[in-house]
């Protein structure tokens, strides 16, 4: 409860400090104090202190694993912020604006991690898209970026309706908005599930793919993250698509027997498409922008597995997951982000010019890419392992691996690109400060690789 | 605590070379730490109890995962191949010069960190870290300081055994999930029993991968151009070294694993071995580039071991034992003279060569030497090693071992056309004003000889080292 209430007021803050004060960087350390506390207060309420209470009459319910997620979305919001802060001051006129609605979505994201109802989940899902519709559209006289908010804002709208849509249904059928629809089977005692229930489930389903870009439902990804601000395509790709992922976790850990065994085919189905265009799609891109707009499709179909191998290594891993790819999509984006040009041409000898940037930049790459040693490898590890463990459903982990070669492809074409490649990389400037955050970041990337435990054991703790 | 040191030694002194920026600092840094690891090895395997060659400590308790390291016969052997070899690949490229050298030696020690890492290894998640730490510092320095072609031709590199690397960790997951102990010790891999099928699709998940290093025929295609591509002191790590993996792999992760899909498949990979070698040895006829010839004869060597390993007895296993650390020797010596000859007259091409027996009267004898051990003439190293595994590959099945032998003859075509062309007939143009190598290249390449010649007359100390691991899987 804690994170939802803070986050929501923190996020008032904002509003208000940007009549109050003008220096734009003062906004920003305001910011960071505000996910300071944030996150604290998330962390004393996952250990049970000085948490609030209120009876939210089971429409709410925390447990250890949604607030851990929580932690890890503000802590990645807040090395987000570290180091992209300055571009975020510069993205427009409101910066105080920018962060009161990350705020907000920070808030969605908290209400996505413990909703236990449908209601509360379209309420959650909601509160972390609209911001978003405002963000893509920050750089209000460029066009891309307003087609991209328009884009988004109308395809948004159209998912959010079929939600309802599904939500209707399985409210009309079984007359609750709880979760565990396995209890409602008809009073014949046999768990036959209505038709209107399963047209529910599979329109939730199509639904939350939308949320996630996963195929073939992720025409909008690249399209809104190319045309979206860098710095907040940043924010878009890592926490926000993780909270995706959260929700759907959530919702679909108790909902497959519903389907029976078509729940299989279609989502292996979904993952291997998504997998295929996601990967391919990203192995002929020019721009390495919109290369990681498609590259984050492809790791949707990678997160995907959670759903499918519903284990306890499957949990394990999607936090892992969420937590590897966060962290190197915001470290690879604060150096897109310093470039000037975007293309794959535009990274050429930054190596020479800017050793630093490109190291840094490479951790993250190899980590995208799953290189052992890097945090990367062992959310891609927990992945395949909770397949086999699963059911032996190797074929489709086969698949997954050989994409996963695919995806090497383009990541180390920027490697090339920094490291072999002659040329005069034109970079904004560089202060100091991010350097060593961007070392720091690449260093705990490492670290994560090589003790994930680190990470899991804190879940545990 | 040794086998642990073996490894940090190279991975620190390798860190630390990132930030001397001193060229000739580099250089002599490498030097010395590459015969600190040597001297350190040396002690090891020759003077303390084996139980100080094992290492385990806690890793990864949640999944089973111990960093535990071990030695047998044969992993003591390739540890001494892969500390003998880097003080000899530093000094003998001493005089070459890399822009960036500090990169490029800490690259260099890297690997040789991940390379002893996969030899000790004795934990299927510990192997699989350093079998791709090995690869790493190769995809870099061949990309960087290469040849014109580098980028594309290490990219492919590096994405083939990428994709072997992965199949393989989906074969290590399943053999994790079927353990007794859901463990990735490789005791506990030692005792999984699968049913035939899974036992002989989960076989090729680990064969790919073993194959592309090695590389055996049809996973070879990335082998010549990498060879050719990458700088020579990289090239002489890869080819002596590297490729061994492959063939370590197999024998320690493969057979005792699958030894009924082993024994299933053995004629399979035995002509797709043999198929290689004639394969290669005809290409390599056709070559006029000094370094694609022995990367083409290389590809020869290593299947011929593959098919001895295959037939699956101990006269076979033997020959490869032996082989693989003098194939590691004679291949390292070749690529010394092919470096001296490259660096002296900006050429690697037969056809702008020659006479260089008249300008370089010692070299010529010490080419001549390594290109008869590559033959495998009697007396040279690798004449017990090849004996040995004909005879194994003889005792499975002579059809296999009489269409092997023909590698031999081809072999002695296009070696001695090298030599031929290379040292003996007129001077041309451009070795009109060819001098003698220099005194580290000489040390080096004499001791080298001296080596090739001793192993050759008297092979019984590597046979000794290796014959613990040769009859415990065997038995199996």
């Amino acid at each position: 409860m804690n994170a939802i209430i803070v986050s929501a007021l923190m996020g008032v803050v904002m509003m208000f400090s940007g009549i109050l004060v003008k220096n734009r960087s003062a906004v920003t350390s305001i910011a960071v104090i505000g996910l300071l506390i944030l996150l604290v207060s998330n962390i004393l309420n996952t250990y049970g202190i000085c948490s609030i209470q209120i009876d939210t009459k089971g429409l709410l319910s925390f447990e250890k694993f949604g607030m851990f997620f929580n932690s890890i979305a503000i802590a990645a919001t807040l090395i987000y912020v570290l180091l992209s802060g300055k571009e975020i001051e510069n993205a427009g006129t409101y910066v105080a604006d920018y962060y009161a609605l990350i705020f907000f979505v920070l808030c969605g994201v908290s209400i996505l991690s413990s909703f236990n109802g449908l209601l509360m989940l379209f309420i959650g899902i909601e509160i972390l898209t609209i911001p978003l519709y405002i963000l893509t559209g920050s750089d209000k006289r460029n066009l891309k970026s307003n087609e991209a908010a328009l884009k988004y804002f109308l395809m948004g709208s159209f998912s959010t309706g079929i939600m309802l849509m599904g939500i209707t249904l399985i409210y009309g059928a079984t007359g609750a908005f709880a979760l565990g629809m396995g209890s409602l089977a008809p009073s014949t005692g046999l768990l036959m599930p209505s038709f209107l229930e399963v047209a529910g489930v599979i329109l939730l389903f199509v639904s939350m793919c939308f949320k996630v870009s996963a195929a073939p439902f992720h025409f909008w990804t690249p399209d809104v993250y190319d045309g979206a601000p860098a710095v907040f395509t940043s924010f878009m790709a890592t926490v926000v698509k993780a909270a995706g992922f959260m929700a759907f976790v959530r919702l679909f850990d108790n909902h497959t027997n519903i389907l029976g065994p078509s729940w299989h085919i279609l989502l292996g189905f979904v993952i291997v498409a998504t997998l295929l265009i996601g990967n391919i799609t990203a192995v002929f891109q020019q721009s390495v922008k919109r290369m990681l707009a498609y590259s984050s499709i492809a790791q949707a179909g990678f997160m995907l597995f959670a759903l499918y191998s519903v284990n306890d290594l499957a949990k394990e891993g999607i936090l892992l997951y969420a937590v590897a790819y966060s962290l190197a999509t915001i470290g690879i984006f604060a150096v897109l982000i310093k470039m000037k040009d975007y293309t794959f041409d535009g990274f050429n000898g930054l190596a020479k010019t800017q050793p630093a940037l490109a190291l840094g930049a490479t951790i993250c790459l190899l980590s995208l890419s799953g290189i052992p040693l890097t945090a990367g490898f062992f959310a891609k590890y927990y992945m395949l392992a909770s397949m086999v463990k699963a059911d032996g459903s190797i074929w489709l982990v086969i698949v997954a691996v050989l994409f996963a070669a695919v995806s090497v492809y383009y990541y180390f074409r920027v490697i090339q690109a920094m490291y072999f490649k002659e040329g005069e990389a034109a970079v904004s400037p560089v202060s100091t400060a991010f350097r060593i955050g961007l070392l720091a970041l690449a260093a705990l990337i490492i670290l994560v690789g090589i003790f994930p435990s680190l990470v899991l054991n804190w879940f545990y703790f | 605590m040794i086998p642990v040191l073996l490894i940090l030694i190279p991975l620190v002194t390798g860190l630390v070379s990132f930030f001397l920026k001193q060229p000739g600092t580099a250089k002599n840094w490498a030097v010395l730490s590459s015969l600190v690891t040597l001297a350190v090895a040396m002690v090891g395997i020759f003077f303390l109890p084996a139980n100080q060659l094992a290492y385990d400590a806690s890793w990864l308790p949640d999944l089973g995962s111990r960093f535990t390291l071990m030695t047998d016969g044969m992993g003591k052997m390739l540890c001494l191949l892969t500390v003998v070899s880097f003080p000899v690949v530093f000094i003998a490229t001493y005089k070459n010069e890399y822009s960036n050298a500090h990169n490029f030696y800490g690259l260099m020690l890297l690997s040789q960190a991940g390379l002893l890492g996969v030899f000790l290894a004795a934990d299927a998640l510990v192997f699989y870290f350093f079998w791709e730490l090995a690869l790493i510092p190769f995809y870099f320095l061949c990309s960087i300081w290469g040849g014109n072609k580098r980028i594309a031709v290490t990219f492919k590199f590096f994405i083939y055994t990428f994709i072997g690397s992965l199949l393989m960790l989906a074969g290590i997951l399943y053999l994790y999930f079927h353990s007794a102990d859901h463990s990735f010790a490789i005791k506990s891999f030692y005792h999984i029993k699968l049913a035939a099928k899974t036992e002989n699709l989960i076989f090729w998940l680990f064969f790919v991968a073993f194959a592309i290093k090695m590389p055996i025929f049809p996973f070879h295609t990335w082998q010549p151009d990498a060879y050719e591509q990458s700088p020579t002191a990289t090239t002489m790590v890869m080819s002596g070294i590297m490729v061994k993996m492959g063939i370590f792999a197999v024998v320690r992760w493969l057979i005792p694993v699958f030894p009924n899909a082993s024994a299933h498949y053995a004629n399979l990979v035995i002509i797709l071995s043999v198929t290689g070698m004639l394969y290669a040895s005809l290409i390599a006829i056709r070559q006029d580039d000094i370094k694609r010839l022995i990367a083409y004869s290389s590809i020869a060597h290593i299947g011929l071991m593959c098919a001895a390993l295959f037939s699956l007895n101990k006269t076979g296993w033997e020959g490869v034992m032996i082989q693989m650390f003098n194939h590691g020797v004679n291949v390292i010596g070749l690529w010394i003279v092919a470096d001296v000859i490259e660096q002296k007259l900006g050429t690697r091409k037969f056809s702008e060569l020659g006479g260089l027996a008249q300008k370089a009267p010692v070299m010529a004898i010490l080419l001549v030497v390594m290109a008869l051990a590559n033959i495998a003439l009697p007396l040279t190293n690798a004449f017990i090693g090849e004996f040995l595994m004909f005879n194994g590959l003889f005792q499975y099945n002579m059809v296999f071992a009489a269409v092997a032998g023909i590698s031999v003859i081809l072999a002695a075509v296009y070696t001695l056309n090298m030599v031929q062309k290379v040292l003996y007939g007129n001077t041309v143009a451009t070795t009109e004003n060819a001098t003698e190598m220099s005194g580290n290249v000489q040390l080096v390449l004499i001791v080298l000889t001296i080596g090739v010649i001793v192993l050759g007359v008297y092979p019984q100390p590597l046979i000794d080292l290796t014959k613990d691991t040769v009859n415990a899987i065997l038995v199996k």
